[in-house]
């Protein structure tokens, strides 16, 4: 993760707020927040991604998660500011280029893997991050990569299959090799060929 | 075309949510001012002042409000929604507390900044001057009344109620066999993702409210607040936007903030939002389950019910806004699919000084479940019986429906059953159970020492209660269907089967049609969302008002086509003579020849001007008649209509650390007709995983000060996906309804509702100690294994 030394520091603007440049689904903004505003509350209020949603406010529940430099982060548990000069991806920027939905979104419209659609984003975000670190995950290992996130109305059963159904769809679109350079490049959509 | 109604259709409203389009609560309303709230650190304390000096100097401190500030109607206790009269001592609070609070979490001081980060800066300075006061805590301190949650309330008893079938004392007495049970179910709750939120928006040239609030019931809350602000219902309006999970606890109505925000909104002339946090749900919402039994019952030899006696305690916590619909249920759901022989239930509903109670997707039927099922057992032990023989012996056989259980149900209406097929839905949960091999399995298991238990588990559940709802089809010029239905949605994909409904109905591409649920200004008349009532009820309205508009588009174009109504269809939105394609108009064309025009402002209206046609003998509207295609209906039924269906169990447990792992878990449900086999497989799914979770993890632990010790998703452990079974087999029976036009049942509910009886019967099963207290915990469980231990040692 970026940090503010590599970025030259955070610029104080008044007295208590900071100028951060974040890059996020792709796009450079520039947001001058609070030190202590939430990165979730920074994508929501500030840039209006509303897609992220929080659910608990202490990193337990998930919805919250978007990627950071690839990697998946509880955006309820992070401060802004100590995101500088991070590439974050959010549920807005899941979709393919060219507005289809990704595999991942594809497959929890195909099996029933939302109900109240709340939990979903940070599902949505959790299983693209580990079906890049895992492709092909057997049902356990699928599983396992929604083992941190809680969802209320579904019992898991169909999201649970939606990863399976989403390994398969990227399977399918012969997804791996762009997989290979998404992570690479920071798993960030635009990253890719 | 093919018939939408029974397809497994993926769900309509899936696209907007996924890309993170979906628009909930907070996701509205940016340049709200933001509501913060002071609330009660005490479970019971006297208020003796509220000083507010070092919040004054917050930046963007906008106000601070207590209870000496409200005005009028809103400084009356928030509305009993629901009297009966056996809630004799029924106490609300008001939305903020004004000289006593009774449980921690309870409002006292609201707060309006800039943005919440600054309302929550200016509440930590407000210092509040607190009395405490002795607090009551559980069923028991609630019912030994050594204090008092509210002095004017003796004993702490809330309401009172019996109901009876017969004689059942003398039944018991006369029976040749007899047990008693003394049965406990701990708390839990909803516990939605999204919590509770509210935003209101005064315009103060048309002086008009709107409010946004995360509701199961928008026109309640729109009555509520209209009341409140004394406001006329015309000039306010309440839009559900998504919601994110409700589970009961958001029909609740008007919440404080419900009441405050608006009113804030109104004084300040800005829009204000309140966006509940996670701890404020755990100690400002609502919770359910907490209720002790004791159960009498007389059976003969064979196992047949001769008389059930049942005395129970309801913890309704601080106060009682939504009346005894919780332990109503429980007192008349608990017969199950059963004859009971003389049945006689007494409850009593007590205040503790803790959060309200107020139903939680359920709703009593849990507790009530767990108390029959678990007699069932005890009696199927006492005579060395299977537990399904017992079962088999007791039940209603399907020609002896409909069925009337002799007890006036939570709707105020008689418990008849209208339909049902027990034996056939045992006889499918056996097979699929695998219930008569079991103990070859529990055998081979326990060579490899594993030690397995079985369960299972019966319940009726009486679904879409009334009084009505109501539905508007309309269809536009473009082909396009509108359809508006008042009640709320919380996930249940009404969109989906609501337009399946409609396409059948009317005969039009499901594509084609838009569904709007929960918002007044589409619809004003509804009630709500709970007791798995919207498919029965709303669907039922959808029907019929797409019935009455397609009866309207043929008669129209029968009239263009100088046909006679009776020939024609209509199919893929044309109204066409049966068969005869070619002679097809398109329906929105039949609309635009409904509704007579002057002005013709496109190329499809010319056809509908004044000087396109029509009789000159004839008005153009005729009398009675009125302009479009369009379907207003209501449907209200007799009585609810009850869904039934049995759950079975197989765990495993641990012999050394007690773990309780989940083999499998199997269900049969009959729900009636099923609109979408995929959307009530997923009801079934998510109502599993709660069962799971009331049966296992969830409890509320609260300490004897009435603080809640476990009030974060850290302590208070809802099921991740490692907790639930990997997976859930489901079997359908379809025993239709007769008293709605599609035949259907609810299904919303059902899949929670045996969770602690099955886990009991089968954690009983492999220990072979009795489990009279559910949620049961590892530590539990080895506790009793040492207390049985020790009971053997003397």
């Amino acid at each position: 993760m970026a940090s503010a030394s590599e970025q030259g520091g955070i610029t104080q603007s008044s007295p208590g707020l900071f100028d951060i440049s974040l890059i996020v689904n792709g796009a450079p903004q520039a947001v001058r927040v609070p030190a202590r505003r939430l990165l979730s509350d920074c994508l929501r209020h500030d840039l209006r991604l509303t897609g992220t949603h929080v659910g608990c406010e202490h990193g337990v529940c998930g919805a919250c998660t978007v990627l950071v430099d690839g990697v998946s982060v509880r955006s309820c548990l992070m401060l802004a500011v100590t995101a500088d000069g991070a590439r974050i991806t959010t549920v807005e920027g899941l979709t393919e280029p060219d507005g289809t939905l990704s595999a991942v979104q594809q497959a929890f419209a195909d099996c029933h893997g939302l109900q109240c659609g709340f939990c979903t984003p940070g599902f949505l975000t959790t299983i693209t991050a580990g079906l890049a670190e895992n492709p092909d995950p057997s049902p356990d290992q699928a599983r396992e990569i929604i083992g941190g996130n809680l969802c209320r109305c579904t019992g898991y059963q169909n999201i649970v299959q939606a990863v399976l159904r989403a390994a398969e769809l990227r399977r399918e679109a012969g997804l791996k090799r762009e997989a290979g350079l998404t992570r690479e490049a920071g798993l960030t959509p635009e990253a890719g060929p | 075309m093919t018939a939408m109604f029974g397809e497994p259709i993926a769900r309509l409203e899936d696209d907007r949510l996924l890309r993170g389009n979906g628009a909930y609560l907070d996701d509205l309303g940016h340049d709200a001012l933001a509501a913060a709230f002071v609330r009660s650190p005490h479970a019971h304390a006297r208020v003796l002042g509220v000083d507010v000096a070092d919040a004054l100097d917050v930046d963007g401190l906008v106000a601070i409000y207590t209870y000496e500030d409200l005005p009028g109607r809103i400084a009356e206790p928030l509305p009993l929604l629901i009297p009966h009269p056996a809630l004799t001592h029924g106490r609300t609070g008001y939305p903020l507390a004004s000289d006593e609070v009774n449980y921690v979490g309870e409002p006292v001081v609201m707060v309006i900044a800039r943005d919440r980060y600054l309302a929550e800066d200016a509440a930590e300075r407000i210092m509040v001057d607190y009395e405490p006061l002795p607090a009551v805590v559980g069923v028991d301190a609630a019912l030994a009344a050594e204090h008092l949650v509210h002095p004017d309330v003796p004993g702490n008893v809330a309401g009172h109620l019996v109901q009876s079938n017969g004689d059942a004392a003398a039944a018991i007495a006369a029976a040749p066999r007899t047990l008693e049970l003394h049965l406990y179910i701990e708390r839990s709750a909803s516990t939605p993702l999204e919590g509770r939120g509210v935003l209101a928006r005064w315009d103060t040239e048309s002086r008009r409210l709107r409010i946004w609030t995360s509701t199961q019931t928008s026109t309640g809350v729109r009555a509520a607040v209209a009341a409140k602000l004394e406001l006329d219902l015309a000039d306010v309006d309440v839009i559900t936007p998504d919601v994110g999970g409700g589970f009961g606890v958001k029909i609740v109505h008007p919440w404080p903030e419900e009441v405050l925000v608006p009113w804030a909104a109104r004084l300040l002339r800005q829009p204000v939002k309140f966006t509940e946090d996670r701890i404020e749900h755990f100690v400002a919402s609502a919770h359910e389950r907490g209720q002790r039994h004791q159960v009498r019952v007389g059976f003969d030899d064979d196992g047949r019910l001769l008389g059930l006696d049942v005395r129970f305690w309801h913890d309704n916590g601080a106060y009682i806004p939504y009346g005894l619909i919780v332990p109503i249920i429980t007192s008349t759901q608990l017969l199950g699919p059963y004859k009971p022989g003389a049945y006689r239930v007494e409850f009593s509903s007590l205040y503790t000084n803790t959060v309200i109670v107020t139903p939680y997707r359920g709703a009593g039927r849990p507790q009530g479940v767990f108390v029959m099922e678990r007699t069932m057992d005890a009696i199927a032990a006492a005579l060395g019986l299977d537990r399904t023989v017992v079962r088999e012996r007791n039940f209603i056989q399907p020609d002896e429906m409909p069925y009337d259980q002799g007890l006036i149900f939570q709707d105020g209406r008689p418990l008849i059953y209208d339909s049902g097929d027990y034996p056939a839905v045992l006889a499918r949960l056996k097979a699929l159970a695998g219930w008569d091999g079991f103990e070859a399995e529990r055998a081979a298991a326990a060579e490899q020492g594993r030690r397995l238990g079985i369960g299972l588990a019966c319940y009726v559940e009486g679904t879409g209660v009334g009084p009505y709802e109501g539905a508007h089809v309309v269809v536009e010029t473009s082909g396009k269907v509108k359809v508006a239905t008042g009640l709320t949605t919380q996930g249940q994909g009404h969109q989906t089967v609501f337009a399946q409904i409609v396409a059948d109905e009317l005969g039009v591409p499901i594509g084609d049609i838009e569904v709007v649920t929960g918002d007044t200004r589409a619809f004003g008349y509804a009630v709500g969302t709970f007791a798995s009532r919207a498919a029965v009820m709303s669907g039922s309205a959808v029907a019929l008002a797409a019935r009455a508009a397609r009866a309207k588009a043929i008669r129209v174009a029968a009239a263009a086509l100088e046909a006679s109504p009776d020939d024609l269809e209509i199919t893929g939105g044309i109204v066409q003579i049966k068969g005869d394609p070619e002679s097809g108009i398109a329906i929105g064309t039949v609309a635009v020849l409904s509704n007579p025009l002057r002005y013709a402002f496109d190329e499809a209206a010319q056809a509908a001007t004044q000087f396109a046609g029509g009789d000159i003998g004839k008005p153009p509207v005729a009398d009675g008649d009125e302009p479009g295609i369009e379907g207003r209906e209501y449907f209200s039924p007799l009585r609810s209509t009850f869904a039934s269906g049995m759950h079975a169990v197989v765990v495993e447990t641990d012999p050394l650390t007690a773990e309780i792992r989940i083999v499998r878990y199997c269900v049969v449900h009959d729900c009636g007709r099923l609109i979408n086999p995929r959307i009530v497989e997923g009801q079934i799914h998510g109502g599993v995983a709660q069962g799971v979770g009331g049966a296992l993890y969830e409890r509320m632990a609260y300490d004897e000060t009435g603080q809640l010790q476990n009030a974060s998703f850290m302590d208070f452990l809802m099921p991740y996906v490692s907790e639930v079974p990997a997976g859930i087999e489901i079997d359908h029976l379809e025993t239709p309804s007769p008293l709605n036009p599609l035949g259907i049942k609810g299904a919303g509910e059902a899949g929670v509702i045996p969770g602690a009886a099955v886990f009991a019967a089968a954690i009983e099963d492999a220990e072979g100690i009795a489990i009279t207290s559910m949620p049961i915990s590892p530590s539990d469980l080895f506790e009793l294994r040492l207390s049985r231990r020790g009971d053997r040692a003397v």
